[in-house]
């Protein structure tokens, strides 16, 4: 069995060879961040090194200056005693100085990692399809943003410095101990065999548990991110009481995960320390039977107790770096398998070029279907010559949105091909689709942020005057001006500090800059009072003159400026012509419009 | 966002504020320092225990007595284990619970507080307080409260000892340790600056990682991800270079803690071992003094994280008593009022309201509105776009409320309502459809869970949304984020289903049939008119078509109701009513049948190249700009 992307991401119970899968696939993506910073790690690592090896010479010059500066210094020669002092000193000045300039080169390295990996994400996020994004929802992938890569920054802030001081100092320690009294280096030796097996207990353990907190915790960023968005809905429906509830639930959730992994290690840490006070104990039983005999010097056995003491001190260290591993390592498996999922509407490997499109789009026996089961769009060819203002209209649900969406290679046709003056959508280089068609969709997005960088989101370089000329062309200008800081007024998240129509009108300036030879407009113009479709459609008749566009609309207003008329149903296209001849036949399309017409007066 | 008079309380103020949700959990914390300190005596008194054998049973080398020394070491090793086990043990669950409590608290607290908090605050930032610094607040609850006050006694018990051993070389330690505090305090307010900004930029990186997640359709559309990424880096640099910076700080604090205990020690070793060779001290005490020295470092380094992490919480706390303590203007009254037998007559007497960054010398929004609306009458309102009907739509449910005036429904004040009270005799229908991704059914019954399966139907066939039976899984079929994965018009049936299927007394439903095409817009308006033959409605309306349903019209101008009364008779007397509501020439009947040169009529009347676009249209730019 194998689990590939996101799949799985919720499950607990992964088989072995799975986990290791998944494990492996993260250790990969570690391995690829870490290895352009090789030398920056390196030298990190070297100062951390040094600086350790600073610390380790104390106990040393310590036991040095009572068995050999003290005796001295009763003979009256105070030297040994003064250079074990100023050794002691420098040692003492080198390790803080080398410990703070490692604080700030690792802070450099890990803010690296993480920069990179957040970028990654992003755009990799930015590439993935709608279908995928519908699925996941943005709450899991800002939790991968966020909780995840902090469990991350937390390994390396602190962790690598743990994991190399401790594990240097530990090997350090132990190759001084062998050296001074190789007796208690094999009783140390000796205390690593259940330390192993202790730590294999909390591996095995905390792996599990922390892809546990990884899971409830990106739920209850989920829960949490829905509620504010929908926090207007949530009032008037009164849901607040259920979400308490629910939001209670997966909080409650995610604690006790995370309390069971802080358990883990709640037993693992003090284990070390028995361990190691047991270690303590036999060094002194068998140092200090042999100091009774004569064989080993007080200052020996003195220092070997130091050392052993330091030696678990450091264990500490390295079981807090273990457990801020397994857990930045469940937080990348998580990620990895975002960075896996493969775009299923990926750019071209070798694209083709397209410098002045002219704007004819083709479908060349395309069906489409969201989910394979249910065809929204059945086998259907369509020829849009360059230059053509479409009205594409049909009864709500039957796949206007969705054919315009393949325009704009939202999704990609399941059969067939979508061509665009003879290429291929599938092979055209992404700058110069997305320079050749825009569209305008359904919900007008606005981004937090002024109303002028909302317009010249759809070009980016256009300066002020660029975008009040837009603006003043769909006829948006009045109403940003009486803004309070008009064009730089902040719009809020999601455009709420403007009406519905007015993100409208602001959505379409954006698409009016943009300036392509494409252009689709799916119900653009829907939440508009009248008097402003009309001064729309207005513009939209300049606008429109040497541009292929297509129209979605329900008010047949539209169709006054139309050249053709695409009558969809259920799917198909069941009508196509000039609309006056439409309206003359018998067809659906009269009937229609008939039926607008009765409405308006 | 941050407000000034907290950031003037002192650490320690800032944080006790966080003790009522602290309390429950407080005894265990006590605990856990208890378990601790003994840990830290308990290690403090191996060394002594060593002293005793070196002056005692290794000098004579007496090798029988040593059993007993080792045997109490072990033991006391043992102990020391067992200790660290419960101090962990006894904080676990209660410290997460701090998490918990607190992180409901935020959550509930959001839930409550009113639109009008949420459109000024990015929600990057409200995540971010709910769990980054919560997280934050709870590892030093269970960790950093415990290790403070351990390490501290710890410092002061180790002081003691070290002075009983030889007061001369205490007193060196003790001396030689107070620049670190003097170092402390000056990076306390070095930090917390840092702290805190490292936190807010945190939180924007957040929001930009929402919106790149909300607006993809966008973003891909004008194919802009690179120019997203781009923003996306500016602010990550911002964050890198912030941590940077926090990292510069905290090495400062380390480069102190470190030399300064390195000091002590050298000169210790020095006085110390002069104070041996004149025989002041003895070789086993000088053991002794340096072995427990040895203890304090720990304790003396931790200091440096332990004050950044108590920093941190600092301005985490801060950062989360800014919204609890926001004000909430929306609340339920003190004595709320019911409405014994709910008849739906909704009243706006003398209404005002402005939004509150409004540019001062500007009119209100809503400019002191008069509208009465009969029991199961349904009232249209119409109005330019921007002119305010959405939000007196909000006003109704309390989503903000009036500056000044009143509205009513049956007589009581909906102030003097409770909210829950109140938006059960109202239900809404937004512009936009808000679906939250659950269910259809889950959606459709937001407003009141406990509806049959037959209401569901019955609501679901008044919005004419039957095609929820042909998806995938029914009724259960998963709707995708803001039911994303449904057409326009079927995200707005649903939202329409969910206000019918609440069955309120009052409906008010925004511009609700915008996205249906004609056919089904006919059909969902003859199932309408069933449900409002016997239910209030205010329903906003940009067509004619819409208006149809309504039985008056109100018509929005300059933030008034200048005119109220039946679709014919205003047509017929408002020259602006004309103007928002009518495509046609003023003179011109709307006509049934149509000829082909009808058509061909109006279709040149849209192209817009006769000229109908009248007087009507300088008062349109009258019209909304006082907004
Ligand atoms: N992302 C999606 N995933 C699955 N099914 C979808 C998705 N988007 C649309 N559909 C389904 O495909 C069909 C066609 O939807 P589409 O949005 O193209 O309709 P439309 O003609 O634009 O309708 P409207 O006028 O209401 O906007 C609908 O039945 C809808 O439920
Ligand atoms: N949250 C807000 N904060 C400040 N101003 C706002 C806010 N929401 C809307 N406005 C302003 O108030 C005015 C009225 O907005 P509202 O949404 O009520 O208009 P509307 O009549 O519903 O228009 P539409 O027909 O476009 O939906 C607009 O000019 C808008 O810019
Ligand atoms: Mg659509
Ligand atoms: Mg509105």
């Amino acid at each position: 069995m194998s689990v590939t992307g996101v799949e799985g991401e919720e499950r607990h119970d992964l088989t072995k060879s799975e986990s290791k899968q998944i494990r492996k696939r993260s250790m990969r993506l570690l391995g690829s961040l870490v290895s352009p910073m090789k030398a920056r790690i390196a030298l990190t690592a070297t100062v951390i090194i040094i600086s350790t090896g600073a610390q380790v010479v104390g106990p040393a010059l310590i036991a040095f200056g009572i068995d050999q500066g003290l005796p001295a210094v009763v003979g009256g020669d105070a030297i040994p005693l003064v250079l074990v002092v100023a050794a002691y000193l420098l040692s003492g000045l080198a390790g803080a100085l080398l410990i703070a300039w490692y604080t700030v080169l690792m802070a450099r390295v890990s803010q690296a990692i993480l920069i990179e990996l957040r970028k990654r994400v992003f755009l990799h996020t930015q590439k993935l399809s709608l279908e995928f994004h519908e699925k996941y929802t943005s709450g899991r992938i800002i939790a991968r943003q966020t909780s995840d890569l902090d469990s991350l920054r937390e390994l390396l802030d602190s962790g690598i410095s743990q994991l190399v001081q401790g594990g240097l100092y530990m090997v350090f320690i132990a190759g001084a101990l062998f050296l001074m009294d190789w007796v208690s280096g094999l009783v140390l030796l000796g205390a690593v065999v259940p330390l192993a097996f202790l730590t294999r207990w909390f591996q095995v353990r905390s792996s599990k548990v922390f892809r546990e907190t990884r899971t409830t915790s990106a739920r209850v960023i989920v829960h949490f991110v829905e509620t504010m968005t929908g926090i207007r809905a949530v009032k008037a429906f009164r849901k607040e009481k259920r979400n308490e509830a629910e939001f209670g639930q997966l909080v409650e959730d995610y604690r006790d995960a995370n309390a069971r992994a802080i358990n883990l290690f709640g037993v693992y840490d003090p284990g070390l320390v028995f361990i190691g006070n047991v270690a303590l104990a036999v060094v002194l039983l068998v140092g200090g039977l042999r100091v009774a005999d004569g064989s080993l010097a007080i200052g020996v056995l003195l220092a070997t107790l130091l050392y052993t003491r330091s030696f678990f001190a450091p264990a500490e260290e390295l079981a807090m770096f273990y457990n801020s591993y397994q857990s930045a390592a469940a937080a990348l498996e998580k990620i990895s398998g975002v960075l896996e999922e493969i775009p299923s509407v990926p750019d071209p490997d070798r694209p083709t070029d397209l410098w002045q499109a002219k704007g004819a789009v083709n479908f060349a026996d395309v069906e489409f279907a969201y989910t394979e089961d249910r065809v929204v769009l059945p086998e259907f060819s369509l020829d849009i010559p360059a230059g053509q203002t479409i009205a594409l209209v049909g009864s709500t649900g039957a796949g206007k949105s969705t054919l315009a969406k393949l325009i704009a290679r939202f999704y990609d046709p399941s059969k067939g091909a979508v061509t665009l003056d003879g290429v291929e959508l599938r092979q055209l280089h992404p700058k110069d689709l997305r320079r050749a068609i825009v569209m305008v969709t359904q919900e007008a997005y606005l981004f937090s942020g002024t109303v002028a960088s909302n317009i010249a989101l759809g070009k980016p370089d256009a300066t002020r005057s660029e975008v009040i000329q837009a603006a003043k062309a769909v006829g948006a200008h009045e109403f940003i001006e009486s803004l309070p800081d008009g064009y730089d007024t902040d719009v809020n998240k999601r455009g709420g500090r403007v009406s519905a129509g007015q993100r409208q009108l602001i959505s379409f300036a954006r698409a009016f800059i943009a300036d392509p030879v494409v252009l689709i407009l799916d119900e653009a113009t829907a939440s508009l009072d009248i008097p402003s479709e009309r001064l729309v459609q207005e513009g939209l008749q300049t606008l429109l003159a040497d541009r292929t566009a297509i129209i979605i609309a329900h008010r047949l207003s539209t169709v006054a400026i139309a050249d053709r008329v695409l009558v969809m149903e259920h799917g198909r296209i069941i009508e196509d012509g000039p609309p006056a001849e439409l309206i003359a036949g018998t067809g659906k399309f009269s009937q229609m419009y008939a039926a607008w017409r009765d409405s308006l007066v | 966002m941050s407000i000034d008079t907290e950031r003037k309380l002192s650490t320690v103020a800032a944080i006790r504020r966080l003790y009522p949700y602290a309390k429950p959990a407080m005894p265990w914390i006590y605990a856990g320092m208890a378990a601790a300190m003994l840990a830290a005596l308990v290690s403090l008194a191996i060394p002594q225990v060593l002293q005793s054998l070196v002056d005692g049973p290794l000098q004579q080398g007496d090798s029988n007595e040593i059993w007993l020394p080792v045997i109490v070491v072990l033991a006391l090793g043992v102990l020391e284990a067992i200790m660290i086990f419960l101090r962990r043990w006894f904080v676990l669950h209660p410290g997460t619970r701090i998490e918990a409590r607190m992180r409901n608290a935020l959550y509930d607290k959001l839930q409550r507080l009113p639109v009008a908090f949420h459109d000024r605050w990015p929600s990057g930032q409200l995540l971010s307080r709910a769990i980054s610094d919560l997280n934050l607040i709870r590892r030093w609850f269970a960790f950093g409260l415990v290790l403070i006050v351990v390490n501290v006694v710890t410092i002061v018990v180790g002081m003691v000892v070290l002075v009983s051993i030889n007061w001369v070389l205490g007193l060196i330690f003790f001396v030689l340790s107070i620049p670190l505090w003097v170092y402390g305090y000056v990076f306390e307010n070095k930090y917390s600056v840092i702290a805190r900004r490292s936190q807010d930029q945190t939180g924007d990186l957040a929001t930009a990682v929402e919106e790149s997640v909300h607006g993809i359709r966008v973003l891909k559309a004008f194919g802009r991800g690179k120019e997203a990424l781009r923003k996306f880096q500016a602010q990550a640099e911002l964050v890198r270079g912030t941590e940077i910076e926090k990292a510069r700080a905290i090495a400062g604090i380390w480069l102190w803690l470190l030399l300064v205990p390195d000091a002590i020690f050298a000169v210790s070793l020095l006085a110390g071992v002069w104070l041996a060779s004149i025989g002041e001290i003895t070789v086993g005490g000088l053991v002794a003094y340096f072995a427990t020295a040895t203890v304090l470092r720990w304790p003396v380094e931790s200091i440096g994280f332990l004050l950044s992490m108590t920093l941190d919480t600092r301005t985490a706390s801060d950062r989360f008593f800014e919204v609890m303590h926001s004000e909430n203007r929306i609340t339920d009254p003190e004595n709320p009022k019911t409405i014994e037998s709910p008849q739906g007559r909704l009243v706006f007497e003398n209404v005002h309201f402005r939004y509150e960054d409004a540019a001062d010398g500007t009119r209100d929004l809503i400019n002191g509105i008069d509208l009465e609306i009969e029991p199961g009458e349904t009232m249209a309102l119409v109005g330019l776009t921007g002119s305010g009907k959405s939000t007196i739509t909000a006003l109704t449910t309390r989503l903000y409320d009036v500056t000044s005036g009143s509205i009513r429904v049956d007589g009581v004040d909906i102030r003097d309502l409770t909210l829950g009270d109140l938006r059960k005799h109202l239900a809404m229908a937004f512009e936009d459809a808000t679906l939250f991704s659950a269910s259809v059914r889950d959606n459709v019954l937001l407003g009141r869970p406990e509806a049959t399966e037959d209401d569901l139907k019955e609501a679901l066939s008044v919005a004419q949304a039957d095609f929820v039976y042909e998806l995938p899984d029914g009724l259960d079929t998963k709707v995708g984020e803001e039911g994303m994965s449904l057409s326009g018009g079927q995200r707005q049936r649903l939202a329409l289903a969910r206000a019918v299927a609440a069955k309120p007394s009052v409906l008010v439903l925004d511009d609700p049939l915008s996205a249906l095409d004609v056919d089904t817009e006919a059909l969902v308006e003859d199932a309408l008119r069933h449900v409002l033959a016997s239910t209030t409605a205010l329903i906003v309306a940009h067509r004619p078509s819409t208006v149809q349903l309504a039985d008056r019209v109100a018509l929005l101008e300059q933030g008034r109701v200048t005119a109220v009364g039946k679709h014919s008779d205003l047509l017929a007397t408002s020259e602006h009513y004309r103007f928002v509501i009518s495509s046609l020439e003023d003179e011109q009947p709307a006509s049934v049948d149509t000829t082909a040169e009808d058509i061909e009529d109006a279709v040149s009347i849209h192209t817009g190249t006769i000229p109908i676009i009248n007087p009507g249209r300088s008062g349109r730019s009258a019209g909304e700009g006082g907004a």
